[in-house]
């Protein structure tokens, strides 16, 4: 069964549909893309009662205008672009029923720099090579593998779930300046000491020149030690290479597999989540952390977010 | 007599020589890989220092049977020139136990048969509009048109990644004499099955994309549909040999291309 939800009235920015992301098909070119930030979708699957690994929609800065074209629950969650059902202020991080004829609109960005739109049933939209993720670059998987354009009508199999509230606890905090934990290398020896001594002690700039490919960054020079390039190499979700010109550049959900720039480090899967919703602007500083340590929170974080899950289905 | 002896001693004398240098080399080859994480969720295996037709050939072989293993927990890889990356889950496996599992399956493939790879044969149509700088790299490179095609076709290309775009393979092996530089200011797209030379590279444009290669020819066929279960056409490991065709066979390749009907030609390579 197919029902139509929602039709886009306005489909802001860049609309696309996410899950958490396409493995298996890196050796031929694929990038993984998915959700930027991992940890929202999750929450906003939870809350309305979907697996956790549901496609959402995922909106940068200008969220959609949805006219909703049945009753069904929702939940909002990432960044808080005040959103509104019929121009009434509704909260983040909580599910809750939109009837039909109602329309779901955002206005200002007060926080973050994504919002994830989870529905109950979730999306329904044909898996391409084992997911509903949009390749932006790749014109495949999610809507037609494009973002939202006016007029597209989403389907699913709504249905409405008793509301649901996140402990405030579990809603994270979107700071500036912002601190990432980063596991130095695999091209460490690319770098001088002084080098690596910026990358680590230095602030780092976001520039507006971000998206789901990349977020650029600009700040003090990152000297090199003979040259910036490599023998081109697997690029992982999170690697930061730096160019010639010193600036690093993080690589996001929908990367490049590969790449022949020399990279100084990995932002850790934990801290991704809080990485993707930085605005433009926003001051970056990168923390060493060892392995270990990096797999412990993201063992922890695992955990908790099953255990969430676990909770709201029994 | 007595110098035919000495001759005689000292040919006896190189090939010892020669067979302990080869032999130093392979152990130098088989003892030099490096593990380092790559982020908290992967790992990347080097095999070498430089693009090296047999160090992939390793990587390939150690592909070959740490994908046998299906070890729990990994989840894909990408192979490259001169390394390989896994991409694993560290709830299900500990990074201590992916590098034992790696280390394992290294051994093994040192004392496993060869692989076979696979050719395929890419038929391609040289020049005019869909090969518009065809008569550049003659001209940059002091040949007429012809020999660049002599040079590029009929020629075992090993496919070294697969990356940039799905299903575009980054082939080793182009003719010194057809090394181009690229394009000052890229062209902002180019036709899917475009084949180029960049630099020291060629290889297959899969999809109409922005490219600053110099475009020689287009293939009829194509090298990534999404319609099948796996929907590149080429993978590391193997490779491409490409095959000039005209314009009339052009233009029938791609009507049973477009209705899935052609076979691309392939055979195993010799080892």
């Amino acid at each position: 069964m197919k029902t139509p939800i929602f039709k886009v009235v306005k489909p802001g920015l860049q609309t696309t549909v996410q899950d958490l992301g396409r493995f298996g098909f890196r050796e031929y070119g694929v990038s993984p893309s998915g959700a930027m930030d991992a940890y929202s979708l999750q929450m906003g699957n939870i809350l309305v009662g979907n697996e956790i690994g549901e496609a959402a929609l995922e909106a940068p800065l200008i969220g959609p205008v949805l006219l909703a074209l049945h009753d069904v629950s929702i939940a909002i969650c990432g960044g808080d672009f005040t959103p509104k059902i019929n121009n009434l202020e509704v909260a983040l991080w909580k599910s809750m029923v939109i009837k039909e004829g109602e329309t779901l609109s955002f206005g200002r960005v007060k926080k973050g720099a994504r919002t994830y739109i989870s529905v109950a049933g979730g999306i329904q939209i044909p898996r391409v090579m084992n997911s509903k993720s949009t390749f932006l670059t790749g014109k495949f998987g999610g809507f037609d593998g494009r973002a939202l354009e006016e007029g597209d009508i989403l389907y699913g199999n709504p249905f409405i779930r008793r509301n649901r509230l996140l402990d405030a606890k579990l809603i994270p905090e979107y700071k500036n300046p912002l601190s990432v934990r980063v596991i130095l290398g695999p091209h460490k020896e690319k770098f001088t000491p002084l080098g690596i001594n910026t990358f680590l002690n230095e602030e780092y700039i976001l520039s507006p020149q971000s998206n789901r490919m990349a977020f650029q960054l600009n700040g003090p020079k990152i000297e090199h030690s003979g040259g910036a390039d490599i023998i081109s190499d697997a690029i992982p979700f999170g690697g930061i290479q730096v160019p010639a010109s010193g600036q690093p550049i993080i690589l996001m959900a929908e990367h490049q597999t590969i790449g022949g720039y020399s990279r100084i480090g990995s932002v850790i899967s934990t801290d991704l989540p809080l990485l993707a919703q930085a605005l433009p602007g926003t001051k970056i500083r990168f923390e060493e952390i060892s392995l270990n340590s990096a797999q412990n929170l993201l063992i922890n974080s695992r955990k908790k977010v099953q255990y969430l899950n676990w909770l709201s289905r029994s | 007599m007595i110098r035919a002896f000495f001759l005689h001693k000292k040919d006896v004398l190189s090939k010892v020589i020669s067979n302990i240098t080869k032999m130093a080399d392979k152990m130098v080859r088989y003892v030099s890989i490096e593990i380092v994480p790559l982020g908290d969720c992967a790992i990347s295996i080097t095999f070498g220092n430089k693009i090296d037709e047999s160090i992939h050939l390793q990587i390939q072989q150690f592909l070959h049977i740490f994908n046998l293993r299906r070890v729990k927990g990994v989840l894909e890889y990408a192979p490259s020139y001169r390394s390989v990356a896994i991409f694993y889950d560290p709830v299900i496996i500990p990074y201590s136990q992916l590098v034992k599992e790696v280390y394992s399956s290294y051994h093994s493939a040192l004392n496993t048969a060869q692989i076979q790879s696979i050719v395929f044969r890419i038929p391609v149509y040289y020049g005019s509009e869909t090969g518009p700088d065809l008569g550049f790299v003659a001209d940059y490179n002091n040949i007429n048109e012809q020999e660049v095609i002599n040079l590029h076709a009929n020629k075992e290309y090993l496919i070294h990644m697969i990356g940039f775009v799905p299903g575009f393979p980054y082939l080793g092996g182009l003719s010194k004499k057809l090394v181009t530089p690229r394009l000052k200011k890229p062209r902002p797209k180019i036709a899917a099955g475009s084949v180029g030379i960049g630099g020291s590279q060629t290889g297959i444009y899969p999809a109409e994309v922005p490219s600053g290669w110099r475009i020689i020819g287009i293939t009829p066929i194509s090298l990534f549909d999404l319609e099948k279960e796996n929907p590149s056409l080429l993978c590391a490991g193997n490779y491409v040999s490409f095959q000039p065709i005209e314009y009339d066979e052009f233009l029938t390749i791609k009507a049973l291309a477009a209705d899935k009907k052609y076979d691309i030609k392939t055979y195993k390579r010799e080892r």
